[in-house]
């Protein structure tokens, strides 16, 4: 029986609590535990749980761009001009609001204008293959926030209804409303990643982009559509953080898409494409916004801040390929040895 | 003074699962053209690898001027002045002509070692007029055609006093005219006292060249003769050799209707005029040596590269084809070359693998079904015998013959008509090969028209019903798989084409 069942070709695999418990997930697990426990020593409120939703509310509208990110570098792509294309859809929804036009309308510009400019992004791509999402995603950055500047100059727009800071301020009972909002976004995109056709096509493209293509995948539909959606929740984003700060500026989210990233490659997708899964992302989002609210508290600068999340990212990559960097040593000095 | 400038005696070299080189000789004398003739996979590039320092042979001595030497590097065989030139020409495309040529050994002047470019220029312009080249040497690489770029290497191989230059099939993408050209320069090196080992596929170089030519087959010498002393069937007979082995099934499919029809399929600088029939049942051959366009043409039928020119029919109705899908909607497959970049994901579950090709079928409103992926793969797999104990393992723990199985799943997994299998036994071992061979041809037997491209004679002449032969971009001859010869298929595959062949595949 053994040798033959176990050539047999199983279709139901039993369960193993190694590859359970191998998984990046428990590894970040862990370090939010941490995080928490810091913060809570560093200020003796932060366990109650009124301060925790404020904490979280902090980092929300960063929240609402790490899943279209994670789609984007599950691609083996990379979006750096999200935090640009926000300020443009904040500044064109501020000023079509004070030009007259109703809030509502006002909100469809931000999110029209924040997917067209995914749109540019992605049609740049697919139809120059010379063009690496990099290096268009960097002009975006410089453009989109260039046209917000030529629209607004330094000025700023705002003046919005009272009901519209409810967005970024609002609770439904002891919960913030947009946490409400990124919980539902998480929920959508763990099922279009992992559960739909799009998903796989998006990960096949991401593993091996060639052979997608081989297989009858429409890799360049795909890429488009990511953008595309980047851009829509950028506009989003941009909704929320005017919310927020109730007056928009040119000037605004600047280096939003440097936590993003770190959020979505903190959370174990693989910045070469098709390896993560969305709970991982969803676990670093409140690491990184959690430790950086902690940190807060006992006045670390902001520049600070952004080095230990840094080094945070860096271990993060380094740890799953602990093991082949070490054998990659190993060869090294037995080449070396040899050499004399 | 010993009589040979560079001698090879027994050398053995083998890769994992691969003897490439058994007990093999070799000597160069003193300013010859020395011919290097096989057929793919004979063993020509390990040999030259191991002359070039690239490989260590396993067994054997090299000896260089009458002393044994060892080449543990490339730069150790540079040292001992030995150079070789390839088919692709330039290394580093982006660079100046001067750069190419003095890269690694440019001339350096100070603490500094500040790049002494006038000299450079000038030297390198000196070099390039001794070889009657008018090139500029402060342009770009790339902007250069092939035969230029290879002129440039062959100036780099002089500006380190190479005494052994080893040309790999350096006129394989060059026109006529660039050819004599490149034999003017090989003559003027030799009468200069460089000793030069010239590998070609093609009779003309040999006879044109060449003083001596050695003979390699199936990583064996054959053995070495006077260009003179050896007729074009001699050669040829010596380059092919074996016989066929019982390993093949039985041709005894009925052949059906016309199912695929190309017609004067052409993409500039690759193929041209293509034409050809396949029919229900039927296992259609495409021969030809590396390079010789048969990937290009499949490629382009399958949508992956645009065609220029031509037209397609499947089952009598014009098509078009412009990306893979289209292919695969209207009932084209290909199995490509190279299964790891082109066929996996190699770092995906066998299932996953296989279903990519159609996800459609398991997917309701766009939601995955795993359930039904795996009793699919799991059907398919049985099918062909895949060896592994789940369908969740990774494809990267495959043999090379289960994963072309699993490629093969994924073609099955489709609604196909027609099937492009290109070098389907490509790193294959032999028992698998022959599982592959019953495979494919039952597939034929269902009803499925097959496409076989093969560099491996003996496997097209076993497989096919029929068989086209292809060089440089054209089809040069059509056979009947049951009465053709290797040594019919490779004139075909060598000879000058010169428009004299007409076609007659119907």
């Amino acid at each position: 029986m053994t040798e033959q069942a176990h050539r047999s070709l199983q279709s139901e695999r039993p369960f193993s609590a190694k590859r359970f418990f191998l998984q990046w997930e428990w590894m970040l697990a862990i370090i939010f535990i941490v995080v928490n426990m810091a913060n809570a020593s560093l200020s003796p409120n932060y366990l109650v749980f009124d301060s925790i939703m404020s904490a979280i509310q902090m980092f929300c509208d960063k929240a609402i761009l790490v899943f279209p990110m994670m789609l984007v570098i599950l691609l083996g792509d990379i979006d750096i001009s999200v935090a640009s294309i926000m300020a443009l859809s904040a500044v064109s929804m501020g000023v079509s609001f004070n030009a007259g036009l109703p809030i509502g309308a006002a909100i469809l510009v931000a999110i029209l204008v924040g997917g067209a400019c995914g749109l540019a992004n992605g049609l740049l791509l697919i139809k120059f293959k010379e063009l690496s999402s990099m290096v268009v995603t960097l002009v975006g950055q410089i453009v989109f926030r260039g046209i917000a500047s030529i629209i607004l100059q330094d000025q700023a727009a705002g003046g919005f209804p009272s009901w519209f800071q409810y967005l970024g301020w609002g609770y439904v009972g002891k919960i913030p409303f947009i946490l409400l909002i990124v919980i539902a976004e998480a929920i959508v995109f763990g099922f279009v990643i992992h559960f739909t056709r799009f998903g796989r096509s998006v990960y096949a493209i991401g593993n091996n982009e060639t052979a997608a293509r081989y297989s009858g995948i429409k890799t360049k539909s795909v890429r488009l559509l990511a953008f595309v959606i980047m851009g829509l929740f950028s506009g989003v984003a941009a909704i929320f953080l005017a919310s927020k700060m109730g007056s928009v500026r040119p000037s605004v989210a600047k280096g939003y898409e440097m936590d993003v990233i770190a959020m979505v490659v903190l959370g174990g997708v693989s910045n070469n494409g098709g390896k993560g899964r969305v709970m991982g992302v969803v676990i670093a989002t409140f690491i990184v916004g959690l430790l950086r609210y902690g940190l807060g508290i006992v006045n670390v600068p902001s520049q600070t801040i952004m080095i230990i999340v840094g080094a945070l990212l860096i271990i993060a990559v380094i740890i799953p390929n602990l093991k082949s960097s070490l054998s990659g040593f190993r060869m090294f000095k037995k080449i070396a040895g040899k050499g004399q | 003074m010993p009589e040979f400038i560079l001698e090879l005696k027994s050398i053995d070299k083998a890769f994992p699962g691969v003897k490439a080189l058994d007990n093999v000789g070799f000597q160069l004398k003193k300013g010859e053209i020395h011919a290097l003739m096989g057929e793919n996979g004979a063993g020509k590039s390990t040999f030259i690898k191991i002359i070039t320092g690239v490989h260590e042979p396993d067994a054997g001595e090299i000896i260089l001027d009458g002393s044994p030497v060892r080449f543990r590097t490339p730069k150790d065989a540079q040292k001992q002045a030995i150079a070789a030139i390839y088919q692709h020409g330039a290394i580093y495309p982006w660079l100046s002509v001067t750069e190419n040529i003095f890269m690694g050994h440019e001339e350096v002047a100070g603490p500094l070692k500040t790049i002494k470019w006038k000299a450079m220029h000038s030297k390198a312009e000196e070099l390039l007029r001794g070889l009657g080249s008018d090139l500029d040497p402060r342009i770009e690489v790339s902007g250069l055609t092939v035969a230029e770029q290879q002129v440039v290497e062959i100036a780099k191989a002089i500006s380190q006093n190479a005494r052994i230059l080893v040309m790999d099939e350096p006129t394989a993408s060059l026109s006529r005219r660039e050819c004599d050209e490149l034999y003017r320069i090989a003559e003027k090196l030799r009468d200069d006292g460089v000793s030069i080992i010239f590998i070609s596929h093609r009779m003309e170089d040999m006879q044109r060249l060449a003083s001596r030519v050695t003979v390699f087959r199936d990583g064996k010498l054959i053995g070495t003769w006077g260009v003179g002393d050896i007729s074009n069937h001699d050669l040829i007979s010596a380059m092919v050799g074996r016989e066929i082995n019982q390993i093949y099934p039985a041709r005894n499919r009925a052949i059906g209707e016309e199912v695929f029809r190309a017609q004067g399929l052409s993409r500039k600088g690759f193929f041209k005029d293509i034409s050809f029939k396949l029919h229900k049942g039927e296992i259609l051959g495409f021969s030809g040596l590396v390079g010789a366009g048969r990937t290009d043409v499949m490629q382009s039928i399958f949508g992956v590269e645009p065609l220029d020119s031509g037209k397609m029919f499947l089952e009598g109705k014009e098509v078009q084809v412009r990306k893979p899908l289209d292919a695969m909607k209207l009932g084209i497959g290909l199995l490509p070359e190279d299964r790891h970049k082109q066929g996996l994901v190699l770092d995906w579950e066998i299932f996953k693998n296989i279903t990519l090709s159609d996800l459609g079928q398991f997917a309701k409103y766009s939601v995955m079904k795993p359930k039904k992926e795996r009793a699919k793969a799991k059907a398919l797999g049985e099918l062909l015998a895949l060896k592994a104990p789940t369908v969740f393992d990774k494809a990267s723990s495959m043999s090379g013959g289960n994963q072309q199985k699993i490629v093969i799943c994924k073609l099955l997994n489709t609604d196909l008509k027609v099937l492009i299998l290109d070098e389907p036994t490509k790193g294959v071992d032999v028992g698998v090969k022959s599982q592959l061979y019953e495979i494919i041809s039952d597939l034929a037997g269902q009803g499925y028209g097959v496409i076989l491209i093969s560099s491996d004679m003996p496997e097209i002449l076993g497989m096919c019903d029929r068989i086209a032969t292809m060089r440089e971009g054209r089809i040069t001859g059509e056979f009947i798989g049951s009465e053709a010869t290797q040594e019919q298929l490779l004139q075909a595959s060598m000879s000058q084409a010169g428009g004299a062949y007409e076609k007659v595949l119907n």
